[in-house]
């Protein structure tokens, strides 16, 4: 285990006031999903589940199909795809697109995918405002954190912590009412929307048969975002893709089900290009960005690479004990809880930190609540057994580093040289000379023969 | 170029070839239950105020424009250009500006006013769901920025949940560049899980179904 894997995770045992915040959303949170999928209220959930995890497999399994499925359809209603295989790819198009329209301000609905390539710091160390506009995005935003959690992203933080970041990042008076701290958001979002230049979001799903993303919010900052300003700009990981419309009728209802308890969540947006002829809003230029960051590496394995179609709804968050106790900010990267714990080792490779697959009891709840049937203990297992093998190769070579390291010492000093090399031969047992095929050794060196000669 | 980079990588890591044909995405099962008109209604209205929104039962169009007029309270308002509206009347109450084409001059105005009035193209009655096509006829931004929202709809445009609406339209992508569907009005609990209503669309939502 890293040193800095344990400091966190002591840290956040050790913050009672973490511990009891963590706990109740979590309960809460976890409570509701289980409301409304209760056989007696959803009746075809499990045949949904069935559905949905048969479709991910589906797309993953003739991925490259769906991916130009997708673009032909966002090309053919006017929009633009863009394809960046990592970080720097995904910050060069933005950057270059908003110096064509000679863009400052940006406007931000929530997305882990961007959280992912730290599109925020990249595009501010260039010059522009890039404001995060989900209320618990804006309050971490202010606080220079990343997000604690995939749906709930301030969930640390309390009224007194939102005051304190409040007072101090927007310089106005301390407010400790969540109803008025939620209008100063609005107020200052509200400014944000009607001037930025760009509107940006993530994609819940990208929909192959129509060239649509499809995005699910509560506030209403994603669907602003992505009609105030006259760009839009989304960035989806690859595994998004969905065949059809149709298939959101599965999808939906899991979701916001899975996410807080929601039948459906207070919006969702079907956005399929620019607007058209006749229509009177919308942006004048849509753009997609599909990232692969890692993504790839995950197909070649087919017992892992389950490990994709996982759509962040959180449900196995809310539900893991070893989530529930270390918090959000305890993980080595932006995806916490049992599916960070798979997504960041095969992203960024075992060796990130080795001891992420092992912190967990595998009770297995993560797997009964996920809503496109992963099997994150299966695959947690056998990630662990991959860190077991690096580590005894590992081994292996230090044993062999070692032994050569020896040897190199021994042959550069002529003196130690001269004096184990008639004793080695000497030891050496017969059975062993009979195995290599070595002769018996003569009486002297091929040294001591030379000095006397 | 990355486009060529990241297709590659995937077929090979999937071990397929380019352009190789695929099998049918598996079936999915849309269930359209037989409901009468009048339980949708019930069960639209029910699932609306059960998510905090208000609704009224109007039996005639009249009497859906003097509900408008009262639920107004002289708050200014901006109509869409729904057809519908018009058959209403509610273009004609006083203070409701209606018929802007021109999206700077509406967003200006929905930017300040009141109250947004719109039609919907459907509901959902399951889950209590608006469903709005952007058209010359509807814009976004009336259901969006104001902080009020009313929408005047026909009984027969209610559906009985999403099943059905992707029965009737299976490629929305073809009429229209945005759908939404808006349920209960805009909420958060990002501070505390405490609940609060009207963060950045409109947190006052009411439905007014006709016939």
């Amino acid at each position: 285990m890293s040193v800095e894997f344990d400091r966190k995770i002591h840290a956040a045992l050790n913050d009672s006031k973490l511990q009891l915040a963590v706990y109740t959303a979590t309960a809460r949170l976890k409570e509701n999903r289980e409301n409304v999928v209760a056989p007696s209220v959803l009746p075809d959930y499990q045949e949904l589940r069935t559905q949905a995890n048969a479709l991910k497999k589906h797309v993953v399994e003739n991925l490259d199909h769906y991916l130009e499925e997708f673009e032909r359809n966002v090309q053919a209603r006017g929009g633009k795809v863009i394809w960046a295989k990592d970080a720097t790819e995904v910050a060069d198009f933005v950057l270059s697109l908003a110096r064509e329209r000679n863009a400052r301000l940006i406007v931000k609905s929530k997305s882990m995918t961007t959280e992912e390539v730290d599109l925020n710091e990249r595009l501010e160390h260039h010059g522009l405002e890039s404001v995060e506009t989900d209320l618990g995005e804006y309050i971490v935003q202010l606080a220079g954190e990343r997000p604690f959690h995939i749906v709930a992203p301030a969930l640390h933080k309390d009224r007194y912590d939102v005051a304190d970041i409040f007072q101090k990042r927007l310089g106005i008076e301390r407010e400790v009412v969540p109803e008025k701290q939620t209008l100063i958001a609005r107020k200052r979002l509200r400014e944000k929307f009607l001037a930025a230049d760009i509107g940006m979001s993530g994609a819940n799903f990208l929909v192959a048969d129509s060239g649509a993303i499809v995005l699910v919010e509560n506030e209403g900052n994603a669907r602003l975002s992505t009609t105030a300003p006259k760009v839009h700009v989304a960035i989806a990981g690859i595994e998004k893709l969905i065949p059809r419309a149709q298939d959101l009728a599965v999808f939906l209802k899991l979701l916001g089900r899975s996410c807080t308890g929601q039948e459906l969540t207070v919006y969702t947006s079907f956005l399929s290009g620019a607007r058209r002829e006749g229509e009177i809003d919308g942006p004048d230029e849509f753009y997609v960005v599909l990232l692969d960051n890692g993504r790839t590496r995950l197909l070649p394995d087919r017992g892992k690479r389950q490990s994709l179609y996982c759509i962040r709804c959180s449900a196995c968050l809310n539900t893991c004990p070893v989530y529930r106790r270390i918090g959000g900010h305890s993980y080595p990267w932006v995806y916490g809880g049992p599916i960070g714990a798979i997504l960041t080792p095969q992203f960024l490779g075992t060796a990130h930190e080795p001891a992420l697959p092992f912190a967990s009891s595998l009770c297995g709840a993560c797997a009964e609540v996920c809503p496109v049937k992963i099997d994150i203990p299966k695959v947690l297992l056998e990630l662990r057994s991959e860190v077991r093998k690096s580590e005894a190769r590992e081994s292996r070579n230090r044993l062999e580093k070692l032994a050569f390291r020896a040897f190199a010492w021994v042959t550069s000093h002529p003196r130690v040289y001269e004096m184990l090399a008639p004793v080695t031969m000497a030891l050496m047992p017969a059975r062993l000379r009979d195995r290599f095929g070595l002769a018996e050794p003569p009486a002297r060196t091929f040294r001591q023969l030379w000095s006397r000669r | 170029m990355s486009r060529e980079n990241i297709l590659h990588r995937v077929r090979t890591g999937l071990g397929r070839g380019a352009g190789l044909a695929i099998s049918e995405p598996p079936a999915v099962r849309l269930r359209v239950p037989q409901v009468d008109v009048e339980t949708r209604i019930a069960t639209m209205l029910r699932r609306v105020e059960a998510l905090a929104g208000k609704t009224h039962r109007a039996p005639t169009m009249e009497d859906a424009r003097a509900f408008v007029e009262a639920a107004l309270a002289g708050r200014g308002a901006v109509a869409s250009n729904a057809p519908y509206l018009a058959e209403c009347g509610i273009p004609s109450l006083a203070g409701v500006k209606s018929g802007i084409h021109d999206r700077e001059e509406l967003r200006a105005i929905c930017a300040t006013i009141g109250v947004g009035i719109t039609s919907a193209n459907y509901a959902l009655a399951d889950t209590g769901s608006l469903v709005m096509l952007s058209s010359a006829a509807e814009a976004r931004m009336i259901s969006l920025l104001p902080p009020a929202h009313i929408a005047i709809l026909p009984a027969d445009r209610i559906l009985t949940g999403l099943d059905e609406l992707f029965t009737v339209l299976p490629h929305p992508a073809e009429i229209t560049s945005s759908m939404v569907l808006i349920t209960g009005p805009s909420r958060t609990g990002d501070i505390e899980q405490i609940l609060v209503r009207g963060v950045h669309g409109p947190g006052e939502l009411t439905v007014v179904v006709v016939g």
